[in-house]
């Protein structure tokens, strides 16, 4: 029997800790107590007040058991028609966009100069929240679904490029270069040697975006880019809790179905 | 093999003319609902602004450069805030993430038939509405400030933490949750010693990658009401005080940069 093993025996077990260095530890432990201590003295809640908004918190709760799809109906179908309609258009116009730019930021693929135009335009489409960039645009373009419709592209391009580039950074080299000894031209070779290998994923982060599309275009109407987000926004501003708990649930419903939808079209295309 | 026969050479194509012609309809379907769109966005915009938009993208930016630098020293508290909307809020999310995820988990949940539907629909309806549309519903309940705005970074949140959990949790290693089940441990030891290791790695992932999405979340909450610096950013350019918008702009993206480079290091060095 090894001396090791002799040492152990007859001792207690300890479970291994986390973060082995302990200096390391306590300090992580003893900082984080004294933020928390900092953050709660800083956060001021007014307990009176959220006191009195219990009853309406029931009352929205209450309000889910029977959704009022009906008195706004004309409101809901139009705002929910121009969330629907954004997000198609923006996805296709930010796929069709996001594609020569991933190529472009595929280190593998694309020349230096281009490599680095097209990973700065995804560091700024991603580093930009969508409601911000959806606030500039409003002020720009003025009021209406075109503003999202921008908002929803840009922000498409900059998700979707960099998930695509680093797909066609990992691909197998061996297809594409099999290709490209058969004779094939630049074009020839990415349809042949790299457009079959990031399809499949290509396909699956498209469905994937057009679902984040949708919940996020939900809310571009609290700046007035159109959609859902006014009437949401109005139902709420009125009280009127039967009317928002529908707007949601049609929401969630609509966000499930794509969910199931991309799930069905990704088992397919994998 | 699809093969279009020319006189006595074989020319190979990639689909044969059922594929090829189903291929076809979903390209025209797709195009006309594309085309559909775009003209119910075109009717609903002003087209005079659309035109008139670069004159006013030029104007708003002479007007916002350079930014108003002083205004920095009544950014802290709001940036101080919006670090414990999203601090907290993660912390809360990631304490009601725990069960649902157990609860969630084929091979955890007490009841497949019950439970675990009710578990995924909490996953499923907090997941898929916005902070800010929570940040809104709030607002109207407990009133404007930054508890509000704890509280909707922390519902929002638990949706993704526990989907994510739970995914985890599916796929542990299941020798070892058996071997402490033959050792006699009993349903919460087996937990605490078979399973629990198992996910904690995943689990402090989760918890940085959703805490750096927050801190994206949390700057804009503020334009509801619900605390932070999108309250300045609301107030800012409800008065059209644009170098105080292009400051707090900049000060939200060094923030938001600055918390992607923490949590890449932390996930770094966990993984």
């Amino acid at each position: 029997m090894s001396n090791e093993l002799h040492d152990l025996l007859g001792k207690g077990w300890k479970k291994q800790p986390f973060i082995k260095r302990a200096w390391l530890r306590w300090s992580i432990y003893a900082g984080f107590v004294a933020y928390l201590v900092a953050a709660f003295a800083t956060i001021e809640v007014n307990w009176a007040r959220v006191y009195e908004g219990l009853d309406r918190g029931a009352a929205f709760v209450m309000a889910f058991t029977r959704p009022d799809f009906v008195s706004r109906a004309g409101d809901i179908w139009t705002g929910m028609a121009e969330s629907i309609v954004m997000t198609v258009a923006a996805s296709v116009v930010g796929i069709a966009i996001s594609i020569p730019i991933g190529l472009g930021a595929a280190r593998n693929i694309a020349p230096l100069p281009v490599y680095l135009i097209c990973r700065g335009i995804v560091a700024i489409s991603r580093a930009l929240q969508e409601i911000i960039v959806a606030i500039l645009l409003v002020a720009i373009f003025g009021f209406g679904p075109l503003a999202g419709f921008l908002t929803l592209s840009f922000a498409t391009i900059g998700f979707l490029s960099k998930l695509l580039a680093e797909d066609i950074e990992s691909m197998d080299r061996a297809q594409a270069e099999a290709i490209r000894a058969s004779g094939a031209r630049w074009m020839q070779w990415i349809n042949y040697g790299v457009q079959p290998q990031v399809m499949p994923r290509l396909i699956g982060l498209s469905m994937y975006r057009l679902d984040i599309n949708f919940r996020e275009s939900a809310i571009l109407g609290l700046v007035g880019a159109g959609g859902i987000g006014a009437t949401l926004n109005t139902a709420f501003d009125r009280y009127e809790y039967d009317t928002a708990a529908a707007i949601l649930i049609l929401i969630i419903v609509i966000v499930m179905a794509l969910e199931y939808l991309s799930g069905v079209i990704r088992a397919r295309v994998q | 093999m699809p093969v279009l026969e020319k006189g006595d050479t074989q020319i190979w194509r990639r689909r044969t003319q059922g594929q090829a012609l189903t291929h076809w309809a979903a390209w025209l379907i797709g195009t006309a609902v594309f085309v559909y769109c775009w003209q119910q966005i075109s009717e609903a915009t002003t087209w005079f602004f659309v035109w008139d938009a670069p004159r006013i993208a030029g104007d708003i930016w002479t007007r916002a450069t350079p930014p108003r630098w002083e205004y920095i020293a009544q950014l802290g508290r709001p940036i101080w805030d919006t670090l414990n909307i999203a601090t907290l809020g993660t912390l809360m999310a990631l304490v009601m993430a725990v069960p649902v995820a157990f609860l969630a988990a084929r091979n955890t949940t007490p009841s497949k038939l019950f439970i675990r539907p009710v578990a995924l629909l909490i996953i499923v309806s907090t997941r898929s509405i916005n902070s800010l549309i929570w940040a809104l519903l709030l607002i109207a309940i407990i009133g404007p400030g930054v508890f509000a705005g704890v509280i909707a970074i922390a519902i929002r949140s638990i949706g993704f933490c526990a989907k994510l959990l739970y995914e985890a949790i599916e796929e542990i290693d299941h020798a070892q949750v058996e071997a402490i089940t033959a050792t006699g441990a009993s349903r919460w030891q087996v937990m605490a010693y078979g399973i629990v290791p198992q996910i904690l790695p995943a689990f402090a992932g989760i918890a940085v990658f959703r805490w750096d999405i927050n801190i994206r979340e949390s700057t804009v909450l503020g334009l509801v009401g619900a605390g932070g610096i999108g309250l300045q950013l609301q107030s800012s350019l409800n008065v059209l005080a644009w170098p105080q918008v292009s400051l707090i702009l900049l000060v939200i993206l060094a923030f938001v940069v600055l918390s992607e480079w923490v949590s890449a290091k932390v996930r770094g060095a966990i993984i």
